[in-house]
């Protein structure tokens, strides 16, 4: 259903990957056409599409015109990037949010709850290219204590021994991660910190009162489980939420993961490396929301997993 | 009917006390009313043209100073004035798309909801299907795709992709609507569904959908910067608060208030939004309506 709308409306689009990549004077319209035929791009559209799904079935999913190699490669080049990028501010940014969202609801409309309340609030107001540009600006430029981009160093690298070259990894991972996760978090503690709410009002917590559980305690050993169910959901669907997202802070880092390699491609006409771009988000959409569902089986005993 | 439409004034009345009581939506309205005038009177604002080159030469790339108070961008042209014109241009198309993409969602929510069966499954099948995309990732796709987009086609486009969670929202709350006694009544006094939509069901679910324009204006405000920013939204040389940022971009370090001064406009316009959301949220349930994952989902990250 997603890859038939995405390869309807990028062949929608006006102009075609031949007359992009062959947009040389020398190049006659003769020589573009039979280009065009030696990719299939002349048959018709319904064509076009079944052979696309049943390639893709297959784990062909084309050939990149503006990489000039297979998409599968391309793909495995970056992808792996992305969702290291992704899957470490997924982690970090829940840790956070969650503990956020605890801290303000222990008492709700408290000092504490307020004013984190604010910043949260702020961060989520902030549009996720700008925090990377300023992140970027003051960290790499105004004080250069980090890199300003890419995953390694480009002249350094090489010639690192295997410590230098992990701690050369690691310092180009911070800017971009802590970017990625501060944003994030801020979304999930406001949201953690509503479900924790939703709950305080019922029976079991008035139980755990009773029996004579401090309100902290109460909160911290009954409430918070019970609010967790949510949260974990949220995370299933946050894993291609975060992979999409990053496309900005790809950019801004010049990370070269699949966000940036997609974008890429729309300027160059790509289309079977942006169809497969994606392809990939809507691959982690269904994983993401599998995965939830796992999850939520084993921490809540009402569900099974038959 | 007649009590029906006390209650809504009263409660409108209400909502409207309650939440100018409100500190935070009190800040936030100045705030929102400032920038929109900002936007209104741009022209006597600064004596600059936003798009004209003032002198190549001379007055390129230049920092903050008296004469121009935000600087010049590499075409020589003043960034204040960019700024403020481009508030126009932000605004204009956060408030349409949110009221297009409001009603619209609006309009499918209670009729998913009052109608139900058939119309119901089809319509949130589709529904939960595209809630399952980043709506990022749709718009990437479409806008580059389609070559330079118009700012009328732009608003069209986000709006076309940001009715999905309003009409989830709005569809729960018909359902709760769809079995209150007056309801029941106006059906069985023989009202057609349309008329018992539009006159006892629409009611009930204004407030929800308030809640959400509000934070969608800002929502929409982040999206067409970031669009700008990837060089896919607004095009040069119009500007808007995310395409200045964008002018600025390959030269973050020397030009950098290019990148702050529309970036903190961003921030401030849509921590506003956001507070007054949240406010009106406040007001309509103290208990507090929870915010949807999925809504969240869409925009963010």
């Amino acid at each position: 259903m997603v890859t038939t709308l995405t390869f309807v409306l990028v062949h929608l689009a006006p102009g075609d990957p031949i007359s992009v990549a062959l947009d040389r004077p020398g190049v006659t319209d003769a020589v573009r056409q039979q280009w065009r035929e030696s990719f299939g791009l002349d048959k018709p559209l319904g064509e076009q599409y079944v052979r696309w799904v049943a390639n893709a079935a297959r784990g062909e999913l084309g050939y990149s015109f503006s990489h000039r190699r297979p998409v599968r490669d391309v793909l495995a080049d970056t992808l792996p990037r992305t969702i290291l990028l992704a899957g470490l501010s997924l982690v970090l940014s829940f840790f956070i949010g969650i503990a956020v969202g605890v801290l303000q609801a222990e008492r709700p409309g408290g000092a504490r709850d307020r004013w984190l309340g604010r910043v949260l609030l702020l961060l989520y107001s902030v549009p996720d290219f700008w925090l990377a540009l300023i992140a970027l600006l003051a960290f790499a430029y105004w004080l250069p204590l980090l890199p300003a981009g890419g995953i390694v160093d480009p002249v350094m690298h090489d010639y690192l021994s295997a410590g230098g070259r992990i701690a050369d990894r690691l310092k180009h991972l911070v800017l971009p991660v802590l970017t990625l996760t501060l944003l994030s978090a801020a979304s999930i503690a406001r949201y953690q910190r509503s479900a924790l709410l939703d709950v305080l009002p019922s029976d079991w917590m008035r139980t755990a009162l009773a029996k004579g559980l401090s309100w902290r305690a109460a909160v911290r050993q009954h409430a918070v489980r019970n609010a967790l169910l949510p949260t974990i959901t949220l995370a299933g669907l946050w894993l291609p939420a975060l992979a999409a997202g990053a496309v900005f802070i790809e950019k801004v880092f010049s990370w070269p993961g699949m966000g940036l390699a997609t974008v890429n491609a729309i300027g160059a006409r790509d289309y079977p490396l942006v169809t497969a771009g994606v392809l990939a988000i809507s691959v982690l959409v269904v994983l993401g929301a599998l995965l939830a569902d796992i999850a939520v089986a084993l921490v809540d005993p009402r569900v099974r997993l038959s | 009917m007649a009590r029906s439409a006390a209650a809504g004034q009263s409660f409108r009345a209400l909502l409207l006390a309650r939440t100018l009581r409100d500190p935070r939506s009190r800040a936030a309205l100045i705030v929102l009313g400032l920038a929109v005038l900002a936007a209104l009177f741009a022209p006597l604002l600064t004596p600059y043209d936003p798009a004209a080159q003032l002198d190549i030469v001379r007055l390129r790339s230049l920092a903050p100073s008296f004469a121009h108070p935000l600087g010049t961008d590499p075409y020589s042209r003043d960034v204040l004035a960019r700024v403020l014109f481009g508030a126009r241009v932000s605004l204009a198309i956060a408030f349409a798309a949110v009221a297009l993409s409001v009603s619209f969602g609006v309009l499918v929510g209670v009729v998913a909801g009052y109608l139900g069966g058939v119309v119901d499954v089809l319509l949130m099948r589709l529904v939960d299907a595209a809630l399952a995309i980043p709506r990022l990732l749709l718009i990437i796709a479409v806008v580059a795709l389609w070559g330079s987009v118009s700012v009328f086609t732009l608003t069209l486009l986000i709006a076309g992709v940001s009715w999905f969670a309003v009409s989830r929202l709005v569809r729960a709350e018909t359902l709760v609507a769809r079995d209150r006694e007056y309801v029941v009544a106006a059906r069985a006094l023989g009202a057609p569904a349309w008329r018992v939509m539009l006159r006892h069901v629409l009611p009930n679910v204004v407030g929800p959908g308030l809640v959400n324009a509000t934070l969608a204006v800002g929502n929409v405000i982040l999206l067409e910067a970031g669009l700008s920013y990837l060089g896919i939204g607004v095009r040069p040389p119009t500007a808007s608060w995310g395409s200045i940022i964008q002018d600025g971009a390959e030269r973050v370090s020397d030009l950098w208030w290019l990148t702050v001064f529309p970036g903190l406009a961003i921030v401030i316009t849509v921590f506003a939004c956001n507070a007054l959301g949240d406010a009106l949220r406040d007001a309509l349930d103290p208990r507090q309506l929870p915010l949807t994952a999925s809504e969240d989902i869409v925009h963010r990250p």
